[in-house]
């Protein structure tokens, strides 16, 4: 029934500048997620790791540096040597291969969950209804909530809110999938069906980023950990030599803050 | 409690606490804790206020009926008469195009307010500002004399008076009932704007990111996203405007035209009838008014789904399963949830006696 095949993007982040009424959040981030690899970005709040990461789909713009996705800058275009910012309908067109599920899930509350997950793929005209459908509920099934197609968010838990927002995301069957704190605004006892199904596109090989707090799952998921604090990138290796031997001591500090 | 009031503190608790283990003793001897009944709150104040309401509105009914001085014959006499529906004819048609043209034009409106550009949203803006400010009488009159300010219009070499292409006599584009939609649609565009714009900014920002995150074109963000949530706040107050736009119609008498409210003006102050004839205009926009709630109440249903996780069954539905609870119950068969199963009940019938 996986109606999604798993596709592999790189990231390449160079040397991107951000500031927000003249606070600069990111200080110059150069950062490279190899296709099918899997990168927690962790730091204290306020360290520019959402920020970050919003820049990879251009929900943020840049001020300086540039962000590629197999080589192609998304929400820019490379011409005389400068970037110019694309027009609306070519960067919709580029960002689509980034997707992206947020902490607060923001799913379209009146719409079903088969409506949520079939509205990209029509208005972008990629699919007929019918395909579209088929593909929902493929992927309905896939994060284990294929008897949930005709109910609204408000009638979900917020768990089953959150995988189907993930469901939503691979509907443009992304290169790259970007997560924004997916459990953060989940009770306790849910946040382990929303890492189940991230652990699962994990495995199949889909170029992943998470922006996490959640350090027990980023050592078991992620590939390569990265830590970031004020703006830059303090520490990034694997989870082991991140988050059990950390060399720098603004990382010791965070990582034994949020172990207790 | 008055009995245990005056009990100093050195007095032993057992006095009073033995006292009330004898009385809830009692009490648990007489009933059956599992079978108890519950006592809702008497809500002596509401009685009284309702009797005293439901009293007030009998005698204004009871005076509507007695009270010649209603003249129901007449009222009667001219409720169909042919000025009158010609009237709401023209109530109607007023209402239906400017309430469209105001619509229409807000919506662009609203979204020049909330444009990123600074000269439309500014345009925007001075528009809201003049056409709130200026009366809306005031509005039509000028409209209906367009011709004393511009005796032609038409299309020629900007800013000069001399070189047309086309050119019109104003009076014969702009006839008392232009006039009227084009004051009343304007008028309403502004007021509509501000609704719509309420509307359009009460949805969480999160909602327009999601969707340009899955690279949904703009327009269809709109009109398939965010409209439909900001529907949920802009249908009741879209619902006031237009009924609003009913009897503020009656405002064009002053161009002469034979809407409702100026069909019974010329009645009356032919036959001096003026009562019953008010009250023909009255019931009918109150009929008018009551079809437009109606609407209102399954348009704004139509936009809460998915807003809760069950939506409250509707009046009509409520009606329905009361019906078929009553018919059960006649049918004397036991309780069935419902209808069509109780239409055929399988007890013989003569087990109601």
């Amino acid at each position: 029934m996986s109606a999604v095949t798993a596709t592999r993007g790189l990231v390449e982040v160079h040397n991107v500048r951000k500031s927000f009424h003249g606070v600069e959040v990111l200080k110059g981030i150069d950062l490279t997620v190899e296709p099918g690899e899997v990168v927690a970005l962790l730091g204290p709040s306020g360290s520019g790791k959402s920020t970050l990461l919003r820049t990879i789909n251009h929900l943020e713009t840049v001020d300086a540096g540039s962000v590629t996705v197999d080589g192609e800058f998304i929400g820019y275009e490379l011409r005389h040597g400068k970037l110019h910012e694309l027009r609306e309908r070519e960067i919709l067109h580029r960002r689509t291969q980034v997707g992206i599920v947020f902490q607060n899930f923001h799913l379209f509350p009146h719409l079903t969950s088969l409506e949520n997950i079939t509205e990209a793929p029509l208005a972008l005209k990629r699919l007929s209804k019918a395909e579209a459908r088929e593909l929902a509920l493929g992927l309905l099934d896939r994060v284990g909530l294929a008897e949930k197609a005709d109910a609204y968010p408000r009638q979900l838990s917020g768990g089953q809110q959150q995988r189907v927002a993930i469901a939503r995301a691979l509907a443009l069957q992304p290169k790259v999938l970007l997560f924004d704190e997916p459990t953060s605004a989940l009770d306790p006892e849910l946040v382990g069906e929303v890492l189940d199904v991230i652990r699962d596109l994990a495995k199949l090989g889909t170029t992943l980023v998470i922006v996490t707090h959640e350090i027990g799952f980023a050592r078991e998921v992620a590939d390569r950990v990265v830590f970031l604090d004020e703006g830059r990138i303090v520490e990034e290796g694997t989870p082991d030599e991140v988050l059990t031997r950390p060399r720098h001591a603004r990382t010791r500090e965070f990582v034994a803050k949020v172990l207790g | 409690m008055t009995t245990t009031a005056p009990a100093p503190a050195d007095r032993p608790t057992t006095g009073p606490t033995a006292a009330r283990d004898t009385a809830s003793t009692t009490a648990r001897d007489k009933v059956d804790l599992g079978t108890i009944a519950v006592v809702p709150t008497r809500h002596w104040w509401r009685w009284i206020l309702s009797a005293l309401l439901l009293f007030v509105v009998a005698q204004f009914a009871w005076s509507l009926v007695t009270n010649d001085r209603y003249m129901w014959g007449t009222f009667a006499q001219y409720f169909f008469s042919e000025p009158v529906l010609i009237g709401i004819g023209y109530t109607l048609s007023l209402t239906a195009i400017s309430a469209v043209v105001g619509f229409s034009l807000g919506t662009l409106l609203a979204l020049g307010r909330l444009s990123a550009s600074p000269l439309l949203s500014s345009v925007a803006w001075g528009y809201i500002w003049f056409f709130r400010s200026v009366p809306l009488v005031v509005q039509i009159i000028v409209w209906y004399n367009l011709g004393y300010l511009y005796p032609t219009l038409g299309l020629g070499t900007p800013f000069t008076t001399d070189f047309w292409i086309v050119e019109f006599p104003t009076v014969q584009l702009v006839s008392a009932f232009a006039a009227a939609i084009l004051g009343l649609g304007l008028h309403q565009a502004a007021y509509s704007a501000e609704i719509i714009r309420g509307g359009l900014v009460s949805v969480d920002p999160g909602q327009h990111e999601a969707a340009a995150a899955l690279g949904i074109p703009a327009s269809r963000r709109l009109f398939r996203i965010i409209l439909p949530q900001a529907m949920r706040s802009i249908v009741p107050n879209a619902t006031n405007e237009i009924i609003g736009l009913v009897k503020g119609a009656s405002v064009v008498f002053v161009i002469a035209i034979p809407e409702l409210f100026y069909a019974v003006q010329v009645i009356y102050n032919r036959n001096s009838r003026v009562i019953p004839l008010l009250l023909v205009a009255v019931v009918w926009y109150t009929l008018i008014t009551t079809i437009l709630s109606i609407a209102q109440y399954y348009i704004e249903r139509y936009y809460a789904r998915g807003s809760a996780r069950a939506l409250p069954p509707t009046p009509a539905q409520r009606a329905r399963s009361w019906v078929s609870t009553q018919w059960a119950r006649l049918g004397d068969s036991p309780a069935p949830p419902r209808g069509p199963d109780a239409e055929t009940p399988a007890a013989p019938k003569g087990g109601r006696a």
